[in-house]
């Protein structure tokens, strides 16, 4: 199949050493629009690390990162405005309410017609109601869909999302399954790192398994190895 | 700058035509437009934004204006008591230690400029957003700025009721503005490159004091000779030196802020 | 852009003992120089002829005083050469010799005021003044030794490297701007210590013999600089090589 568009993420050749420890040895990773790719790997694997590469707030030590056929490198500032990250931590002002940080970060995006733009998007994680209330009233539940509203208040074409469920109530949880599968359309690349291979299997139509520094395996859930699933579920916590 | 990903707006139709969409499909129809680019006057707009934001937080938390004047009334009454009798005239003390309580509760508020970010990792959605690195620097000196100059106003009052010396005069006040902008340009960039270290509070004030010397020193002297009763000529080199030091250290901070954010 | 710093410092057989007989050299050399400054300093130099007694004899100290001085200042401008280098070429080995050269300066700059309290007591009574170049040098120490502070808090090799390269630059910076102001700080008061003031107590003539050990005294120190450097720095070399081995090992 011939698709002569660029895939919105394409990775190639990362390295990257953590405080002297290399960590990524040679990811190569391409996601198209369509995509919602989950990642898995064990802690300490890199998950994070790739993310935040991606998502530009680490620079890599060797590779070559294109989102959507431009190049990271010459891209600088400006490329950001097409990438959102949901964090495990909220990355949100306690002190602000809903409606104000997401007002701020409108502003920092420089969106147009923001007004409309942040209605829709807290009416869609159901915090309309909450909205004048500081976040630091908000359950562990509220805070992570005011998280997810944050990363799709500009729309981003690359979504990237590490361990979004971590922490989640059931409610939540399920909002952000709905929420990812209206985001999944072809004009979109959906990345997302979990420890729960249930999730991993249901939410995503690919996954791409991270182990000693690089993608051993990036298929549909159906088509990944039984026993590399296995050995997922077995690693004990802690060690790469 | 134009680059090939799609384009912000969206324009995928939903399915269902009738009323009764959910909030989440609903979603779909809601139009983003951003302005792409960079534009000067944006830019102060985002600088502006991010004062703002802090000292909306700032109104709501009250962690930084109470702690550092209530620090600096402490060290003020500490020092009365210590020059108390011992000095003919407070004149002589009251320089030295304007200057010197400025200097330690400056050091309060500055670690909680970048130390709050962290906290709560929003530092991290800063990071993400399209804009220049240097927007976070110029919007927590101007934040960082206010606050100070405000301790300072209320420094004063202090340093007239307890040691009697009226420090309300011209000069001074200049001195004071020009001595603050250079001491927040300086502190809110080791504030940065201090908020990821371990031993964070402690290592602001061993970084920042020694730099700051010359400022110290050239308030103090000022100080001195406006409360006896000199004139301009004798301490226009002083004010050279205040000018010269925050041009130097704010335009080196300034260009040296980026690299301090490369792995967060 | 070398990150591995396996690779990047594995050096030939060969070449280790070229460097080594490199150093071997300069280490003797810097010997007989040192030895040679303690010669002239103690007896080449012709003692001062308008001082006398003990304030004589402590008068010597001043080559070593001047030529700690001069090393110190070696030391930090090095510093500022290898934060900006290091900033740019992003290469660990000039963050070594940034490292180095301010640890090697700080000795240096310790002796200098040390040097100068043990001249000053016998001759000006005091151990200390506010005297600008005295001012200056110990907020200069206080400078580097919170860089080396600084550098012990952060765990992230190239972290650490870049934060106090930053650091590194400003401390430079800041030292002329408190030299001038300490000069000026002082300035109603006579400056005490000035060879060319004949008022100022303890001042003494440069004579020829003592010019010369002052050339001998820069040379050592120059020469003391550049070993205690270079071993230093291999030092640290080896250090970070080693750590770099024990992750592997993990």
């Amino acid at each position: 199949m011939t698709n002569p568009t660029p895939p919105l993420i394409h990775v190639q050749g990362l390295h990257k050493r953590y405080a002297s420890k290399p960590i990524l040895k040679g990811v190569q990773l391409a996601i198209g629009e369509g995509e919602v790719v989950a990642l898995l790997g064990a802690n300490g694997a890199g998950k994070s690390t790739l993310l935040r590469i991606i998502a530009g707030l680490m620079k890599a030590d060797r590779g070559e990162i294109t989102l959507g056929g431009v190049s990271m490198q010459n891209a600088g500032a400006e490329l950001r405005r097409y990438v959102g990250l949901v964090s495990h931590a909220p990355l949100l002002y306690e002190h602000l309410s809903g409606l104000e940080n997401l007002t701020f970060f409108a502003g920092l995006y420089d969106l147009q017609n923001s007004g409309a733009r942040i209605e829709a998007v807290l009416q869609a994680v159901d915090l309309w109601r909450r909205r004048n209330d500081l976040v630091r009233a908000y359950s562990r539940g509220m805070q992570q869909r005011l998280a997810i509203a944050r990363a799709i208040l500009h729309d981003p074409p690359i979504l990237l999302l590490d361990e979004p469920d971590t922490g989640l109530d059931l409610p939540s949880s399920h909002m952000l399954q709905s929420m990812l599968g209206h985001l999944s359309d072809n004009r979109r690349a959906i990345l997302f790192s979990t420890h729960n291979l249930e999730r991993a299997a249901n939410w995503a139509n690919s996954v791409a398994i991270l182990t000693g520094g690089t993608i051993t395996q990036y298929a549909s859930p159906a088509m990944i190895d039984q026993d590399v699933w296995q050995g997922l579920q077995a690693v004990p916590r802690g060690k790469p | 700058m134009s680059v090939s990903l799609p384009p912000a707006a969206s324009s995928a139709p939903i399915s269902s035509p009738d009323a009764g969409l959910n909030p989440v499909q609903a979603l779909a129809l809601s139009p983003v437009t951003m302005r792409t680019g960079r534009s000067f006057g944006r830019y102060w707009q985002h600088v502006w934004r991010m004062m703002a934001k802090d000292l909306r937080i700032e109104l709501r938390a009250k962690e930084i204006i109470v702690v550092m004047v209530a620090f600096s009334a402490l060290a003020v009454i500490i020092f009365g008591l210590a020059f108390d009798l011992r000095v003919p005239r407070p004149t002589m003390v009251v320089p030295g230690v304007l200057w010197g309580v400025l200097l330690f509760s400056g050091i309060l508020g500055l670690n909680r400029s970048f130390s709050a970010e962290l906290d709560h990792q929003t530092l991290t959605a800063l990071l993400l957003a399209p804009i220049d690195r240097s927007v976070l620097y110029l919007g927590k000196f101007l934040a960082n700025l206010l606050f100070m100059v405000i301790m300072a106003a209320i420094l004063l009052p202090m340093l007239l009721f307890i040691f009697d010396v009226n420090l309300f005069q011209f000069w001074i006040l200049l001195a004071l503005l020009l001595g603050i902008i250079g001491y927040v340009g300086v502190g809110t960039l080791f504030a940065a490159l201090t908020a990821t270290i371990r031993a964070r509070e402690s290592m602001l004030p061993i970084l920042l004091l020694p730099v700051m010397v010359p400022v110290f020193m050239a308030g103090i002297k000022i100080t001195e000779q406006v409360l006896d009763g000199r004139n301009w000529a004798n301490f226009q080199n002083w004010f050279g030196m205040l000018v010269a030091f925050d041009l130097i250290f704010l335009t080196v901070a300034f260009l040296v802020f980026d690299l301090i954010w490369e792995d967060v | 852009m070398s990150t591995s710093t396996l690779t990047a410092t594995t050096t030939s057989a060969t070449r280790q003992r070229s460097n080594h007989i490199g150093w071997l050299i300069l280490s003797t050399l810097t010997m007989l120089a040192m030895g040679a400054l303690m010669g002239a300093a103690l007896l080449y130099a012709k003692p001062a002829t308008n001082l006398a007694g003990t304030e004589q004899i402590a008068q010597r100290i001043f080559y070593l005083h001047i030529g700690s001085v001069v090393g110190a200042f070696i030391a930090f401008l090095l510093s500022l050469i290898g934060s900006i280098v290091y900033l740019i070429k992003r290469d660990l080995d000039w963050d070594r010799v940034t490292q180095a050269s301010v640890e090697v300066g700080i000795i240096l700059g310790a002796s200098t005021t040390l040097a100068g309290a043990i001249w000053s007591k016998p001759t000006w009574n005091t151990y200390w003044t506010w005297d600008p170049r005295i001012t200056t040098t110990t907020i200069t120490l206080l400078l580097y030794i919170a860089y080396l502070l600084f550098r012990n808090g952060i765990d992230n090799r190239q972290t650490r490297a870049r934060f106090s390269s930053i650091y590194a630059l400003f401390a430079f910076l800041s030292v002329p701007l408190t030299y001038y102001s300490a000069r000026w700080f002082r300035s109603i008061h006579p400056i005490v210590f000035n060879g060319a003031n004949p008022d100022a107590q303890g001042s003494f003539n440069i004579g020829a013999t003592m010019l010369q050990t002052l050339w001998v005294a820069t040379l050592a120190y120059c020469l003391l600089f550049s070993t205690l450097l270079i071993f230093r720095w291999r030092q640290l070399r080896l250090q970070d090589r080693i750590e770099a081995l024990r992750e592997e090992l993990e």
